[in-house]
């Protein structure tokens, strides 16, 4: 009795605060169990997201960025995957308590994936309708006619054109844009809470990722929806997210507000990594440019067997001996800002 | 071929046909699996824990050739000599096969018809591979016309089965080691043709081979320098499978009178010299060359999955 | 910059279309102009970037400029030569002066060779200096492109995708090009990679004196790297003009709806994004006219039918556009 009245109280705790965490990730750890070691792909990795936030993981290939996302639904390929530890709450309960048939019922209705492949995330022999419907039916349970209604509906949503013929179309119809619409639309069908985007646009050419983009984020202004958008492309952050998480080596090596993000990095790799883009200097206003780019010395490491230091040490300019030894702790320079770096004070 | 596409921004998304992919792909899988894939004894060892049966094959392919080898070691008695007073004896300690109707031991028969079919399957083996390379390679590089000519040929001897063709083949060439070593290659290569065909044609478009293009390189040398070396993996499955299908069409050929003529002893002339006479009387004159062909074919088949297995993982059948 | 010198390469007028259709009986009439009348050219110690979006042709572009597909027609001059005359051994010496180096790192090398033999292989196909010699140059090669000599006997495998890039440029690099020809050679890197690559390609460009076509869709990218622009759609150049001229005053409503559209690294900035809707159309049959007047802003009746010609409305500076043309003006 006391527990549900608890779960009660829980219940509209939850709905009257609109400021409580509707994704909350502590701790993760997602390992990969393989005979030379321990590959550690996610690694003690914690984010909260509000209703309506708009966070973007940021890393280079490898960082565990897609990772930390497929953990989310839990989807890590197992074996040699698994969450070894860490909690992911969606509306103050665990996910990694719930069985899987609960989980399922998690799945495209209250977080949905969309992923970078607009090619290959598409079934090539169901129509459009289809596809978009199947969610419909699974989750809400519709019947054939009001799924493929809903269906159209959504893909006037994602601005298709002449809709209605579209819906009874099949994937190799459509163009790599389209079907990435068609992807969003997928996702956004059962309305979820948080939208994991893997990667959205990478495929696509500019003009076409900045329509999806525009499409994204004008749909979870009209909707709500907490979005996770995972790139490696610092422009792409810049333009759409709040908040930042910048990932290296299976761990968040700093977080903070976008504009803090841009203005003064504090992680050296943060700093490198700004550096090494190339900008646009007729656009990004700054007339001086040096002609070489900063280049972050050395390779991207591999995830097995890493010791407990700091990831980022081997190719850091700053690194002393304690960098070599023990990771950072997180410093906290305002209640937005975090990073995990011995040398804050230095670098900065 | 449209332009090629662009915008791929992303280092994770890569050719899926790229062989460089799958090699690299292979070998994180092993060592995801545990292997030692830096040494080739840590390969090797772990390969034999994985696939067991394979092993097996491998074991067993080795026995046969170590028997074909050494036969004369091996035997106490000439193959060929006949002695009318132990005609259709019966298993001994001096003749552990028995002997056949003509007083040959049947034992030194069995261990000698080793080398007939060593003799066919590896030749027949070889050959095939050998033109199939040749005509998959010529087919899938030239394209044009030359593909659809050699294409065409191909079906032609593809809807034939494999060992009408080879008896057709064999009754027109007329009973000889060599001739039966052709007669079963020559159903043998189109289907290694194919093949080679297919995977030249996708090697063809890969960048490695335009870089060499771009470098002046002559036609032939980017065939048998960068394509050929890239098809080795198929194509060990292929001719490893294939032995065991020589092994038992040599057999088929000689058991229907059209493969090795005498005195070469053969196992598949062994069992139609006795089976409609002696398999009442005298079992094991059927028993023996019959067990050998299985052994051997068994052999060759389990090391063909094994190897088709290591090498496409799709093929993987679920642990 | 106008140097009397012939300029490295050469293009002009060249054309590629693909037919459609397959089987030797039934050819279609149905074409992909894949590359439709384009020239430029780059004097030595240069860069020109070619930016596009996927399918506007500039990857077909590449290989038609080193006949690694056979042009249609046009002509393309590399050091003064006429390329496309020449027979196929006399194509094979010409070689020398032209490499492509790849976007993929990983599908461009052979796996089966070890990073020494790929560098070296085509010092062996142009007969180029004894064992020796050439075992020496591959390792003045590596230590120029920033590999160690003890990575020589690896396989590719075992190298990262900058590393294999490198590798991909010693190899472009061995016959002592005039020319280098890089189609998305950074595109699939990482960004910490990728400014590594670059860097060396431009370090090379100044110490080789090396000419450069160099082909991406990062405009950022580009700027950073080329002298000149060129900017493609459709198998056409649509704007073609210095970097500073271009990247300040773009002139084609459609670089700049791709220059709107790039997504800039700093979040103070917001801009007026100019986007331009919908998909580019097929390269089969592209529509009549210009080819942008699908979804260009600026629409007139007048570009539905006539093909805008390239004209020069700056010094240097080309476009072709109904708007810019002195006829409207």
């Amino acid at each position: 009795m006391e527990k549900l009245i608890n779960e009660f109280s829980n219940h509209i705790h939850v709905s009257n605060l609109a400021e409580a965490a509707v994704l909350e990730v502590e701790n993760l750890k997602t390992y990969f169990f393989v005979k030379q070691g321990v590959v550690k792909a996610v690694d003690d990795f914690s984010f909260s997201l509000k209703s309506g936030d708009k966070l973007a993981i940021v890393g280079e290939s490898g960082c565990g960025k897609s990772m930390t996302a497929l953990s989310v639904l839990r989807l890590v390929p197992n074996p040699p995957g698994r969450i070894v530890s860490g909690s992911i709450k969606l509306d103050g309960k665990d996910l990694l308590q719930m069985s899987e048939s609960e989980m399922r019922n998690i799945r495209g209705n209250r977080i949905s994936m969309i992923f970078q492949e607009p090619m290959t995330s598409l079934n090539p022999v169901l129509s459009i309708a289809q596809q978009i419907g199947e969610a419909l039916i699974l989750h809400q349970k519709l019947s054939d006619k009001d799924a493929f209604d809903r269906s159209v509906e959504l893909l006037k949503l994602v601005k298709i054109p002449e809709p209605l013929r579209r819906a009874r179309e099949y994937p190799h119809q459509l163009s790599g844009g389209m079907r990435q619409r068609v992807m969003t639309a997928m996702a956004l069908a059962c309305n979820p809470q948080v939208l994991l985007a893997d990667e959205p646009t990478t495929a696509l050419d500019v003009t076409i990722q900045a329509q999806i983009l525009d499409l994204i984020m004008e749909l979870q202004d009209r909707l709500g929806t907490a979005v996770v958008l995972i790139t490696h492309d610092l422009g792409v952050v810049a333009e759409t997210s709040e908040r930042v998480i910048v990932m290296y080596g299976g761990k968040k090596v700093e977080e903070a507000n976008v504009n803090d993000i841009f203005a003064m990095p504090l992680h050296p790799y943060t700093q490198g990594l700004l550096a090494a883009v190339p900008k646009l200097t007729t656009l990004s206003g700054k007339e001086s440019y040096s002609k070489r780019l900063q280049e972050i010395p050395g390779i991207v490491p591999a995830l097995v067997n890493l010791p407990d230091a700091c990831t980022f040490a081997p190719r850091c300019a700053f690194a002393t001996d304690i960098c070599r030894h023990e990771y950072p702790p997180y410093t906290n320079i305002s209640s937005s800002h975090k990073v995990a770096c011995w040398h804050v004070a230095k670098v900065c | 071929m449209m332009s090629t596409v662009n915008g791929v921004g992303n280092p994770s998304s890569k050719d899926d046909s790229s062989p460089e992919k799958k090699v690299s792909e292979f070998n994180e899988e092993l060592s995801l699996a545990g292997a030692n894939v830096h040494t080739k004894v840590g390969m090797i060892f772990f390969l034999t824990k994985r696939y067991p049966l394979g092993f097996l094959g491998l074991f067993l392919v080795f026995v046969f050739i170590f028997v074909a080898l050494f036969a004369p070691y091996l035997t106490t008695h000439d193959p060929l000599t006949t002695n009318p007073s132990i005609s259709l004896a019966a298993p001994s300690m001096g003749h552990p096969m028995g002997a056949d109707f003509m007083g040959r031991d049947l034992f030194s028969r069995v261990i000698f018809g080793a080398r007939t079919s060593l003799a066919v399957a590896f030749g027949a083996t070889i050959l095939g591979v050998f033109f199939g390379v040749l005509i998959g390679l010529a087919s899938g590089y030239l394209g044009g016309w030359v593909d659809l000519v050699l294409q065409r040929l191909i079906d032609i001897l593809q809807s034939l089965p494999t060992l009408i063709l080879a008896m057709a083949m064999a009754a027109a060439l007329g009973p000889s080691l060599f001739n039966t070593i052709i007669a079963i290659a020559i159903p043998k290569f189109p289907s290694i043709a194919r093949v080679i065909r297919s995977s030249t044609l996708s090697l063809r478009e890969m960048p490695f081979i335009e870089a060499a293009r771009a470098m002046g390189m002559s036609d032939l040398r980017i065939v048998f320098r960068h394509i050929f070396p890239n098809t080795l993996a198929p194509l060990i499955v292929l001719a490893t499978a294939g032995l065991g299908s020589a092994i038992l069409v040599e057999a088929s050929l000689s058991f229907l009178g059209l493969g090795v003529p005498e005195p070469h002893p053969s196992w598949g002339r062994m069992l139609s010299e006795s089976a409609s006479e002696y398999v009442r009387t005298a079992p094991w004159l059927v028993l023996f060359p019959g067990a050998a062909i299985t052994v051997a074919v068994f052999g060759a088949n389990l090391l063909g999955d094994a190897l088709r297995d290591i090498f496409d993982p799709r093929q993987r059948t679920a642990n | 910059m106008v140097s009397n010198e012939a300029p490295v390469l050469d293009v002009s007028n060249l054309k590629k279309h693909f037919s459609i259709g397959k089987g030797i009986f039934h050819k279609s009439n149905e074409k992909v102009y894949a590359v439709d009348g384009v020239s430029f050219s780059i004097p030595k110690g240069q860069t020109l970037g070619l930016v596009g979006e996927s399918g506007c042709g500039k990857s077909t572009l590449a290989r038609a400029v080193i006949r690694l597909v056979e042009p249609t027609s046009g002509e393309v001059r590399i050091m003064g030569r006429n390329i496309l005359e020449l027979s196929k051994s006399e194509m094979r010496d010409c070689r020398r002066q032209a490499q492509i180096i790849f976007q993929d790192p990983f599908s461009s090398l052979n796996p089966r060779m070890t990073a020494g033999d790929i560098v070296a292989e085509p010092l062996i196909v142009h007969n180029i200096g004894s064992r020796i010699q050439r075992l020496e140059r591959v390792a003045e090669l590596f230590d120029l492109v920033g590999l160690r000599a003890a990575q020589l006997s690896s396989l590719p495998h075992q190298f990262s995708g900058g590393q294999r890039q490198r590798i991909g440029i010693a190899r472009a690099l061995a016959l002592g090009p005039q020319l280098i020809i890089g189609d998305e050679p950074v595109s699939a890197l990482d960004v910490s990679i990728q400014a590594q690559v670059i860097n060396l390609m431009m370090d090379l460009q100044e110490k080789k004196q090396l000419s450069y076509l160099f082909i991406a869709h990062d405009l950022a990218v580009v700027e950073h790297i080329s002298h000149r622009v060129a900017v493609m759609y459709l198998g056409r150049i649509v704007e073609h003009s210095d970097k500073n001229s271009l990247f300040s005053r773009p002139q084609h409503p459609y670089t700049e709806a791709l220059l709107s559209a790039v997504p800039v690294p700093n979040p103070k900035l917001k801009r007026h994004r100019r986007l331009v809707q919908g998909d580019v159309p097929s390269p089969i049959n592209p529509p009549a006219g210009c080819h942008f007047h699908t979804r260009c802003p600026y629409l007139t009746e007048q570009c539905r039918v006539d093909v805008p010609p390239l004209i020069e409305v700056e010094q240097g500076h080309w476009v072709a556009c109904h708007l810019r043309s002195p006829k409207l003006n």
